[in-house]
């Protein structure tokens, strides 16, 4: 079966298998190249650079030849361990490549010595390692254990540094993501006692006989639950707004664009795959959740008056807008749901960065100390502009195509209530935006902050703050005008997602 | 058996959450141990105990005979173990350090990521690699401060 796979690939398919070594080779190197601080960065750039590429060709292979799989050892799928690329998993892949680039770019004058000499570039790859085998494994224990592997990243990345807001922040951020781990550790063990298998295609197979019902039922609430916590949905975000702020900001941003969105990666694979929503009270329940944390989302950012706290709670209402997506489930909601989630990768990534470069100058991302910055560096505020218009969904950004998109799919399947409450929101994120521009980027600010904003930049804080920022505001735009066909590309994975007789075929073989 | 281990397990998990409840630090790291057990416990369980019954198959036959033990929830428990050995260790460093630098064991004493130090005062919180960074943090009375 792997030998047809491999026959009808052709020579030019890159294996999804290579997007997970090249992390894992960077991080090696990374670690053994701790005293050379210079490489260590040139590796840590090449690496992410290398991913992306490799994240690009395998969309490219996935979107000509099909779903890749690789079955490791080559034991057959229920059996073995099986590593799947669909156009969703490639897609995101991509996006992981894209911003651990971005990121690494900027954090070589944003993360100081000591840090980088403590491991941080191995650990961002790290995470990247385990972001690229989370969404391209095919079997729920395997998902558990990258999981573990980019959690362990994370937990370092937030406490690396040791002051004493970052270490209540990890700790915070630990204990929760811990309790998710042994609830979604619980639900896999009790879901191989219940079907006798972990695989995800041959567990649809196994679910698919058995109405959704009894304990299959318990376990999959239990999923939710654990998916939920580590994808900061409504009851379970706390761990967020209190530790996304402590660490520097290349991390804050990295974790941003790439934490939570894991967690909904797993939501979108195993909610549609294994147990599938339409028409079970589990689309009700998570409608509501979903429902509850844009709005939450939105209010937390509207009283906020730290600039990186606002960002943080509006990473959690724009989860929520994806999960809504995954609530009503048909074909143009996922597709509105996985645009969604590209484009608030790419914006809240470009949101924190810049953040960042501001609070350096001025020492506070506090708005109390700021003011004057669209008077006094106008590039900084049009780019942050771009980004945080996007994020309220002004037309023609990308928010407003995403969210254009997911308010139709809850029209046309008459969840009304839904779709008053997503525009709703948007109308209080729209306010947060532009309440954070008139006193942060309009009002006049105290003539220190003036001093510091016009001290003139150097040449490498223009570099390396410059080039990134410039690169996500860019994919931005691009993501805008170039809606349609991304849009078209997303729309094909939503429905390898809807309809996964495809992904079963590819993994299982011929049934 | 297996109704004694289930009840064993409930137990287990019932003391996890009930001592990530306590306002003790330590009490929080134990419970987050203590339910990592529980659940490693579970697996075994649920997945059936047999006594006996290794997952061999006899020179003679030509397959497994068919109640012989599933070797595989084992194996996930053993990399379970691994991970949540692991996680242990951090969690313990990172609770030690943490301990150090706010001088409590108390949670309730742990509010400086949501209320910072007062207006003007340099933040206390921002790690000794970046003195200077983050030095005039947020507070909520900071917005009376910028009326002007």
């Amino acid at each position: 079966m792997y030998q047809e796979l491999r026959g009808r690939k052709g020579t030019m398919s890159i294996s999804p298998v290579v997007t997970i070594v090249i992390p894992f080779i960077t991080m090696a190197a990374c670690v053994l190249l701790s005293h050379f601080p210079r490489l260590q960065r040139l590796i840590g750039i090449g690496g992410a650079l290398a991913l992306t590429g490799a994240g690009a060709g395998l969309l490219d292979t996935v979107y000509h030849h099909g779903i890749q799989v690789v079955q490791v050892g080559d034991w057959p799928a229920p059996y073995g361990i099986t590593v799947v690329a669909d156009l969703l998993s490639a897609i995101i892949v991509v996006a992981t490549g894209v911003i651990g680039s971005c990121v690494m770019i900027y954090s070589c004058v944003d993360i100081d010595p000591p840090r980088q000499q403590w491991g941080y570039t191995a650990l961002l790859h790290g995470l990247l390692f385990g972001i690229c085998a989370a969404v391209l494994t095919g079997d729920l224990f395997n998902l558990y254990v990258w999981f573990e592997v980019l959690l362990m990243a994370t937990f370092v990345l937030v406490a690396l540094g040791g002051g004493r807001g970052q270490l209540e922040g990890a700790l915070k951020f630990v204990a929760l993501n811990l309790l998710a781990s042994s609830i979604f550790l619980a639900a896999v063990g009790l879901l191989y006692a219940q079907t006798g298998t972990l695989n995800l295609a041959d567990l649809r197979l196994h679910v698919e006989a058995t109405p959704l019902r009894g304990v299959t039922l318990a376990i999959a609430v239990m999923l939710l639950i654990a998916f939920g916590i580590k994808a900061a949905l409504f009851p379970a975000y706390f761990w967020l707004p209190a530790s996304y702020h402590t660490p520097p900001v290349a991390i804050s941003a990295a974790l941003a664009a790439l934490l939570t969105k894991v967690g909904v990666f797993a939501m979108l694979r195993v909610f549609t795959l294994v147990f599938p929503l339409p028409d079970t009270w589990l689309q009700t329940w998570l409608l509501v959740v979903a429902g509850l944390t844009m709005l939450i989302g939105a209010m937390g950012a509207f009283v906020e008056q730290d600039l990186r706290r606002v960002v943080s709670y509006l990473i959690i209402s724009e989860v929520g807008f994806i999960v809504m997506g995954l609530g009503i489930s048909s074909r143009l909601a996922l597709s509105g749901a996985i645009y969604f989630m590209l484009h608030t990768m790419v914006a809240t990534a470009n949101l924190f960065l810049i953040t960042g470069v501001l609070e350096r100058r001025l020492g506070s991302a506090c708005w109390s100390r700021a003011g004057s910055i669209y008077r006094l560096r106008p590039g900084w505020a049009l780019l942050f502009f771009l980004s945080a218009f996007s994020i309220a969904g002004l037309p023609p950004l990308s928010g407003f195509w995403g969210k254009l998109v997911l308010v139709q799919a809850a029209l046309a399947t008459g969840h009304l209530g839904l779709a008053a409450l997503a525009l709703g929101t948007s109308l209080l994120i729209l306010a947060t935006v532009a309440r954070i521009w008139s006193r942060y980027f309009w009002a006049e600010a105290g003539q220190q902050a003036v001093e510091q904003l016009q001290r003139p930049s150097g040449r490498h804080e223009q570099l390396f703050f410059g080039v990134p920022v410039v690169l996500l505001a860019t994919i931005t735009v691009m993501l805008s005008l170039a809606a349609e066909p991304v849009l078209r590309l997303t729309g094909e994975a939503a429905e390898s997602l809807a309809a996964p007789a495809g992904y079963l075929q590819a993994v299982l073989g011929e049934h | 058996m297996e109704t004694a281990l289930a009840v064993v397990v409930g137990g287990l998990v019932a003391c996890g959450l009930y001592l990530m409840m306590r306002r003790s630090l330590v009490k929080l790291i134990l419970g987050l141990v203590l339910l990592s057990h529980a659940v490693n416990l579970l697996i075994f369980t649920a997945a059936g105990l047999r006594r006996g019954r290794p997952p061999f198959i006899p020179p003679a036959a030509a397959e497994a005979p068919p109640t012989t033990t599933d070797p595989l929830p084992q194996a996930m428990i053993l990399t379970a173990v691994v991970i949540a050995f692991g996680v242990a260790a951090f969690s313990l460093v990172l609770l030690k350090r943490t301990q150090e630098e706010v001088k409590s064991d108390d949670l309730d004493d742990y509010t400086i990521t949501d209320i910072d130090a007062s207006p003007g005062v340099p933040n206390a919180s921002a790690s000794p690699w970046q003195r200077g960074r983050n030095e005039f943090p947020c507070t909520r009375n900071s917005a009376e401060e910028k009326e002007r």
